[in-house]
């Protein structure tokens, strides 16, 4: 019998280099097919033998047939390895885990609203592109996306060309003035205060700590329930199984009751993410 | 004048605006280090008695960063890890007031707990503990069930202090404390090999050796970083042996003021201030006597080189370069 | 019921080795541990020992996989699972129930197939408590400690040790036992000193006000400050529980491959939760407070209520700085009015 814990080989057919410190990677199985079915906002474990294993969210859409994609930042021993190979390496695989976004439930018919700041947008990506693909499920989508600069917004030509045609509003933002930008600037939890969305809307939101926790002060200002606002946090892992015991936040396994919570449950948890 | 009535004292005269010393457990022998910010919570709870093992020196590093002045109650053997942490400039000296308290030896809880089993409550009358047990009172000889290092003390000399409770004593000379040393130097080499393993075979790799260490103060040690591949979650049992305790041996060296507190908490009962008096007793041969924590001035034999510095392999025979 | 005489527990060990390999908590350098059986090994006086039972089903360390990363390809080597029987002797009632509140955890699908082949070749026999000690605190989880369960239950008189199968399990390894016929009524005196003992234990926890419902509240209660102001941080608690089993996951390379394991890992460590993001728990008090609500409260919301602890009292020995669930609990308004 397999263990949970022992992954299966992969393969990274290819890379693509998003920003200067984010890069996109395709992987397969040995059998050069998607190594499992997932839900929109679940991750997965990728590791290199000797230098570690570590969780990531599933940046691609399960609509998408061939591959799993990760968008991943470059910040620690993991992920420095992954940015320093070539396509056609092996890694270990395993997964997939977490519960995911309510994509078929709660938010069908729904108003979406993205809200995502740096690489925040990663595990929001495979919900929008799973919405793309269903697009007649779901009511108007907004994307609120910021970033440092604008060569650090991932996927800039996919999301303001391919993203648009499905109907998709996009509103980009940088931290500072920058030469050749001509769109908003200013950080995220301003911007979606300036955007004032009507509070009927679905707010799935992601990025980093103090991005959230301005703009959750900003979406409470405007209005919205705590039941319309969606979140996915990140903490260390190591199984992912809710055993190892170092993602658990009150009675709750991040990843296993998580990482998507609604913002009326996460307020019954202790502040610990 | 006694230890909780000097604490009630310095609280209410204003001196200081906190005491570190002893709290009352469940029982006698299970005292917490605390931080005292009222008399009254002193009369509650703070407790001084040869039950009061655990060396408080260490805690006085942050204490020391407060805003206001700390007092501290130091045993003679914490007062000299006390120097060593104000000679290394972790102890903000200015910060602390410190109470001296002559010691005539602390007990090894374990110890009694095992001559007094269902141990509830103690008291002492003239060298003899009385423990109430679960199964009925039992008498203890108090000399009997001191820790290690009490038994063999080096020094009763407080060798710091703004103040002094009672009379300050002296250093012994006397003291037996290397013996076990020399037995085990007298191993060979297998025989003392083997000797290692089997004790340091059964570290748990809690670190409570290393987090209570006075000398172990690094900001982040080298066993917890995990970039170096140094982090002490090792695969294989033999780690231990090879690695953490004799590194961490080697990083105290000169340092170490032989306190004791790595064997007194070590679950498992490994005499690990063994390898710390070997390094203790090799530097005295090699380079002179010197104590750590004794004065503030003396180097280090580590950090005292000098040209006519011996050799320690031709000192133990081997051959000069 | 059957009965051997004390005098001849060695011989008892020997047939209980026959049948299968035999652990029995014994003396090892003035320690008491779980110990492999062999010629001369023998049942330790000491109560309990410093490590709990849980090591022989959860060990400290364990390889989960071994990796071939050769010319660019990575083969998995699956880790060898227990594979063989085992008897554990000498498990007192607290370690028994700590099986159970491991169980839910390892247990719990996806199932860890390390832990559980290790249960599935284990026979337990536990041993009764007549002398327990002042840091045992049972009780206040009506755990019976004078009549334990697993797989067959021996208790040690003055004279004997008698032995009741509790399972088919131990029916079976019974009856490859030179014992003789006992009866029921040789151990009822025993049994009945051993209880009025346990009723008069110092350690009386109330433990009622610690639920779900009050978990915010206990969060943030202000004690947890002045308790957690003298914790070193180390591991100590964590590693004698028997209850504890948070573990971390490492690679280790060898001359030809790379071996992953799993260790035992404390929430009491800085690293335990450090991200290259930050860190959720700062300081020793977040970490101190993760602990002891974990095993008063999110582990009993997600478990009917059972406490992650079962008083068997060695962190109340072996603390460095006698900090201790008994302390927490107490101050966090768990003592009984007597």
């Amino acid at each position: 019998m397999r263990d949970p814990l022992i992954p299966v080989v992969g393969v990274v057919t290819k890379i693509q280099t998003d920003t200067p410190d984010v890069k996109t990677f395709s992987v397969v199985g040995t059998d050069g097919k998607k190594p499992f079915a997932h839900i929109p906002g679940q991750c997965a474990m990728l590791s290199m033998p000797g230098v570690g294993e570590a969780l990531f969210s599933i940046t691609s859409s399960p609509t998408q047939e061939d591959c799993l994609e990760f968008s991943i930042k470059k910040c620690g021993c993991v992920t420095d390895w992954l940015h320093s190979i070539t396509e056609g390496t092996q890694l270990t695989i395993r997964g997939p885990y977490g519960n995911g976004f309510p994509v078929d439930t709660d938010f069908r018919g729904k108003d979406l609203v993205f809200i995502a700041g740096g690489i925040g947008l990663a595990p929001l990506r495979s919900v929008i592109n799973y919405v793309r693909a269903n697009r007649a499920n779901y009511g108007a989508v907004d994307v609120v996306y910021g970033a440092r600069s604008r060569d650090d917004l991932v996927d800039y030509d996919e999301i303001t060309n391919d993203w648009a045609k499905d109907g998709i509003t996009v509103h980009l933002t940088i931290d500072r003035e920058q030469d050749g930008w001509e769109g908003h600037v200013g950080f995220v939890p301003n911007f979606v205060k300036e955007l004032a969305f009507d509070t009927s809307k679905t707010v799935i939101m992601c990025g980093p700590p103090i991005m959230i926790k301005f703009t959750l002060a900003g979406l409470m200002e405007l209005g919205f329930a705590k039941t319309n606002i969606y979140t996915t946090l990140e903490l260390r892992m190591k199984c992912a199984l809710g055993k190892c015991g170092r993602c658990n936040i009150g009675s709750k396994y991040v990843c296993k009751d998580g990482p998507v919570f609604r913002l009326d449950a996460l307020d019954e948890l202790p502040d610990e993410y | 004048m006694q230890v909780k009535e000097k604490a009630i004292e310095l609280l209410s005269s204003g001196k200081v605006s906190r005491v570190l010393g002893w709290k009352q457990g469940e029982f006698c022998y299970d005292l917490t280090p605390a931080v005292f910010e009222s008399a009254e919570e002193v009369e509650r709870s703070f407790v001084f008695s040869p039950l009061a093992g655990a060396n408080l020196a260490k805690y006085l590093i942050a204490e020391s960063r407060k805003e206001g002045v700390v007092a501290a109650f130091l045993k003679p053997c914490d007062s000299y890890s006390v120097l060593q942490l104000c000679k290394e400039h972790r102890i903000r000296r200015e910060n602390v007031y410190l109470v001296g308290v002559p010691c005539e030896g602390t007990v090894d809880p374990d110890l009694l707990r095992e001559n007094a089993k269902g141990l509830t409550a103690v008291r002492e009358a003239g060298g003899t503990l009385v423990c109430d047990t679960l199964y009925g009172e039992k008498r203890v000889d108090l000399s009997a069930v001191l820790l290690e290092r009490c038994k063999v003390c080096k020094s009763k000399k407080i060798v710091v202090f703004d103040e002094l409770l009672g009379e300050n004593g002296e250093e012994n000379p006397q003291s037996t404390r290397f013996a076990a040393v020399e037995e085990i130097e007298n191993l060979t080499p297998e025989e003392r090999y083997a000797f290692w393993q089997k004790e340091l075979s059964r570290c748990i790799r809690c670190n409570a050796c290393r987090n209570v260490c006075p000398a172990c103060s690094c900001e982040t040690c080298v066993f917890d970083n995990a970039k170096l591949g140094t982090d002490n979650k090792a695969p294989a049992s033999r780690f231990e042996e090879q690695y953490f305790h004799i590194i961490r041996a080697f990083h105290v060296a000169g340092r170490c003021t032989d306190c004791g507190e790595c064997s007194r908490v070590c679950p498992q009962k490994i005499p690990l201030h063994l390898l710390n008096r070997k390094f203790i007793r090799d530097m005295n041969t090699l380079y002179g006597q010197y104590q750590a924590g004794a004065d503030e001035e003396s180097l280090p034999p580590m950090l005292d080189f000098r040209m006519d510095d011996c050799e320690p392999s031709a000192a133990r025979g081997g051959k000069q370069a | 019921m059957k009965k051997i005489e004390k005098a001849r527990l060695p011989e008892l060990f020997a047939a209980l080795n026959e049948t299968a390999a035999l652990y029995l908590p014994a003396d090892r350098d003035g320690v008491a541990a779980f110990t492999r059986w062999q010629e001369g090994v023998t049942l330790t006086e000491k109560l309990n020992t410093v490590r709990s039972a849980k090591d022989l089903f959860f060990p400290q360390v364990e390889t989960l996989a071994n990796f071939k990363t050769q010319g660019g390809t990575i083969e998995i080597e699956d880790a060898a699972r227990q594979d063989e029987d085992f008897i554990v002797f000498g498990v007192r009632a607290c370690d028994l129930r700590s099986f159970e509140i491991l169980d839910r955890v390892f247990l719990a699908e996806p199932q860890d197939t390390f832990y559980k082949a290790r249960r599935e070749h284990a026979a337990i026999i536990t041993l009764a408590c007549n002398a327990p000690e002042e840091t045992c605190f049972c009780t206040a989880f009506s755990i019976d400690a004078a009549d334990p369960q697993g797989d067959v239950t021996a208790f040690l008189t003055d004279t004997a040790l008698c032995l009741r199968a509790n399972t088919e399990k131990g029916e079976n390894l019974l009856a490859k036992l030179p014992l003789s016929d006992g009866a029921e009524s040789e151990i009822a005196a025993w049994q009945k000193q051993a209880r009025e003992t346990l009723e008069k234990l110092p350690i009386q926890l109330d433990l009622s006000g610690f639920t779900g419902e009050r978990m915010m509240e206990l969060f943030n209660h202000p004690a947890w400050q002045p308790l957690s102001e003298a914790c070193l941080g180390c591991g100590t608690c964590t590693f004698v529980c028997p209850t504890c089993q948070c573990y971390d996951v490492k690679d280790f390379k060898t001359k030809d491959g790379v071996q992953r394991f799993r260790c035992w890992d404390s929430c009491m460590y800085s690293d335990f939760t450090m991200m290259s993001a930050g860190q959720p728990r700062p300081t020793q008090k977040e970490r101190f407070r993760q602990r002891f609500m974990h095993k008063l409260v999110y582990y009993p919301m997600n478990n009917e209520g059972i406490f992650s602890c079962v008083g068997c009292g060695r962190c109340l020995q072996k603390c460095p700085i006698h900090m201790n669930i008994v302390k927490v609990a107490k101050t966090l308004g768990g003592e009984r009015d007597a």
